[in-house]
């Protein structure tokens, strides 16, 4: 096209423009969020929490006195009869083994956020990467991983765990690693491949081919951006399963950690305080809120991102 | 007129499968195209017209190898010296489209685009306007950044798309359906091919820019020298775009010829139908009205007698449903006829 009349172009280089379209989709994107309590209110409880984490290093370095205050090694020995109710030295009192309740509830979220988010990481990888590449290849492959999800979507989540950590002695990584393993090959592979399935089916996978473009190019290109919302709605999800199934596996004992707020639980169970709630409220009620709230504000906020991402939920 | 046709297409034939539950083999087969023959000569338009149904979109397909051929042959005309570069096989100047496969195929593309039916749903919603005109260029690996980006503007400025800049690093979705069908546009020539598939470009789009858009596609192919396809099943659109018009009946080419030779003397009973369902602005054009019965079939396993018969008006029982389809044959003059009344 030797005869095309020259055009200037401004020159601003290409990753700076798409630095400020993907800013501008997360602006508007932030809007439509906003516009939904239920996921303002989640969003909230997740700071809450997240505020919990940070503070908890800072509060022991300045006013906590580790060997009072430490989650795990701390006793304090000014109180003569432990669990004590709460207290202005203890806010919210002290468990079976003298420690402190607050300071627990504290350093476990960090734990509680790091599973979570590794979890929903690992899941969100193997499902999006598993359900376009069966969504596109079909036949074998297909046919392979589908009756895999089936096979996990069938056996009870909570007892694989069960038999697994009590296999195997889990950490928190390997806990996190199992979760998002087998929710990765369940049932999020599957929605994420029926989403897979219809953008397969778009004139525009069409167009890529007939511009040359080959399997990974599609995949990479034309799959992945449309499915990544989809995932990333499926990872506030995954957050909720992977602290729940942590606390009911603490709660049994079976996990390696030295804290959580299932451990808190446990340990009141262990000292025979458990039925016993009525009075001893502080051992049980701040753990298990705590799970309850940070487990409902991930699956809040993935409501209210799913609004965002299929528009058709959207109320008008 | 060259002698040398840019695509010779002979035989053509795709069948689909009908799936009739899981396990159970079929013998059932839709013909969608069935042995269809014509060719197209440098910088001519054919328009390949028919009612719905009838395979236009699936030979569009073959010939970009979207699909692939169940008989037939596709021959594209190529420079030796581009085949050479390129890892081609040459067969007296043309390469065999049917049997092209990975790298070849690829480079193929470079020289044969489609424009599709929908401007809405063809483009991928989370590109920009720039990615997906540059889209050609990137998997083909054709330039620098840079270089891309200054073509994108080029092409956006000659599809009416102006200024580029204000449009480059839009989403589809803040385009109209007309400026969206201009993007196609430019996105099908950026990397010049010589051959374009257009897809009922127009059907989708208002009345009021289509004649723009149909005006815009035959400025671009003067000046590029391009040869289109172009799939409409409207006679009215095809005569202003092409310079020959082929008449598709469920799978079969029935009629072809010169555009104006088709419209004025139309001579198979489908064409004549069809023309009298479209208003022609000739004054001084007289035709018979032609009413047809019933509707169109899907081609399942059709019969092999003519596959017209049972909606033609004027078929003659022991001829038409006893012999086989009437072999598409030149009548002079390059008006090609399959009836056995003609
Ligand atoms: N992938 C496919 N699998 C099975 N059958 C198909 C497939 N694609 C097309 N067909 C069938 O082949 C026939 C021809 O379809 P095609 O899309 O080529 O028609 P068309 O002339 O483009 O029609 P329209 O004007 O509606 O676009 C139809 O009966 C259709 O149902
Ligand atoms: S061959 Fe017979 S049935 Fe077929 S179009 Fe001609 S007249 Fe009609
Ligand atoms: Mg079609």
């Amino acid at each position: 096209m030797s005869d095309a009349s020259s055009v200037t172009v401004i020159h601003r280089p290409l990753w700076r423009v798409r630095l400020e379209l993907f800013w501008k989709s997360v602006r508007t994107n932030w809007a439509l969020f906003i516009e939904n309590p239920i996921g303002v209110i989640g969003l909230a409880i997740i700071l809450f929490f997240a505020l919990m984490a940070v503070l908890h290093p800072i509060l022991m370095k300045t006013v906590w006195d580790p060997t009072v205050y430490d989650p795990i090694t701390g006793y304090d020995f000014e109180i003569l009869r432990h669990p004590a109710p709460p207290s202005a030295r203890h806010l919210l009192g002290t468990d079976p083994l003298g420690r402190d309740v607050l300071s627990q509830l504290m350093y476990s979220t960090q734990t509680e956020f790091i599973l979570g988010v590794v979890a929903a990481l690992i899941t969100v990888t193997i499902g999006t990467l598993i359900g376009a590449l069966s969504a596109y290849y079909g036949g074998v492959i297909d046919t392979l991983f589908m009756r895999l999800a089936d096979l996990v979507i069938m056996l009870p989540f909570i007892s694989i765990l069960i038999v697994l950590s009590a296999l195997f002695k889990l950490n928190m990584l390997k806990l996190a690693l199992v979760i998002g393993i087998l929710s990765g090959f369940g049932g999020v592979t599957v929605i994420i491949k029926s989403q897979a399935l219809s953008i397969k089916v778009k004139p525009y996978i069409e167009a890529a081919r007939v511009a040359g473009g080959g399997d990974w190019h599609i995949i990479v290109v034309h799959f992945i951006p449309n499915l990544l919302p989809l995932s990333f709605l499926y990872m506030m999800f995954t957050v909720t399963s992977a602290i729940f199934s942590e606390a009911v596996l603490s709660f049994f004992g079976l996990i390696n950690i030295r804290m959580s707020w299932g451990i808190m639980i446990h340990t009141t169970q262990t000292a025979g305080y458990l039925l016993n709630v009525g009075q001893y409220w502080w051992l049980v009620i701040p753990a298990g809120l705590a799970i309850t709230l940070l487990c409902s504000a991930f699956y809040l906020v993935g409501r209210a991102l799913d609004e965002v991402v299929n528009p058709r939920l959207r109320r008008r | 007129m060259s002698f040398q046709p840019l695509v010779k297409v002979e035989g053509l034939k795709k069948y689909f499968p009908v799936s009739k539950g899981l396990f159970r083999k079929t013998h059932d087969y839709i013909h969608a195209v069935d042995d269809v023959s014509f060719s197209i000569q440098p910088r001519e338009s054919l328009g390949l017209v028919g009612e719905s149904g009838c395979g236009k979109t699936t030979t569009g397909k073959l010939l970009v190898r979207l699909l692939t051929p169940t008989a037939g042959r596709i021959f594209f005309r190529m420079e030796e010296e581009e085949a050479r570069e390129e890892g081609v096989r040459l067969e007296d100047g043309y390469v065999d489209v049917a049997t092209l496969k990975g790298r070849a195929l690829k480079n193929f593309r470079r020289h044969v685009q489609m424009i599709f039916q929908d401007p809405y749903e063809s483009m991928n919603p989370r590109l920009t306007i720039y990615d997906i005109v540059a889209e050609p260029m990137a998997v083909q690996g054709i330039g620098s950044v840079m270089e891309r980006e200054q073509r994108v503007a080029e092409m956006l400025q000659h599809v009416g798309l102006t200024p580029p800049e204000s449009f480059m690093f839009r989403y589809p979705h803040e385009l109209s359906g007309g400026q969206r069908q201009r993007v196609a546009i430019a996105r099908a020539l950026i990397i010049n091919p010589t051959f374009v598939i257009a897809d009922e470009p127009t059907s989708m789009l208002d009345v009021s820019v289509r004649t723009g858009v149909m005006q815009l596609m035959q400025d671009l192919a003067d000046r590029f020298g391009i040869s289109y396809l172009y799939i409409t099943h409207d006679l009215a659109v095809a005569r202003y775009m092409c310079d020959k018009i082929a008449v598709m009946y469920l799978g079969k080419i029935v009629e072809m010829a010169e555009t104006e030779e088709l419209l004025h003397h139309p001579l198979h009973p489908y064409t004549k139908a069809l023309l009298s369902a479209v208003p022609i602005p000739d004054p001084t054009y007289k035709r018979e009205v032609i009413e047809i019965r019933g509707s169109v079939s899907t081609p399942i396993n059709p019969p092999s007698y003519c596959r017209f018969y049972n909606r033609c008006p004027v078929a003659k029982e022991g001829l038409c449903n006893v012999q086989e389809h009437p072999p598409l044959e030149d009548k002079g003059g390059g008006h090609y006829v399959a009836c056995h009344l003609v």
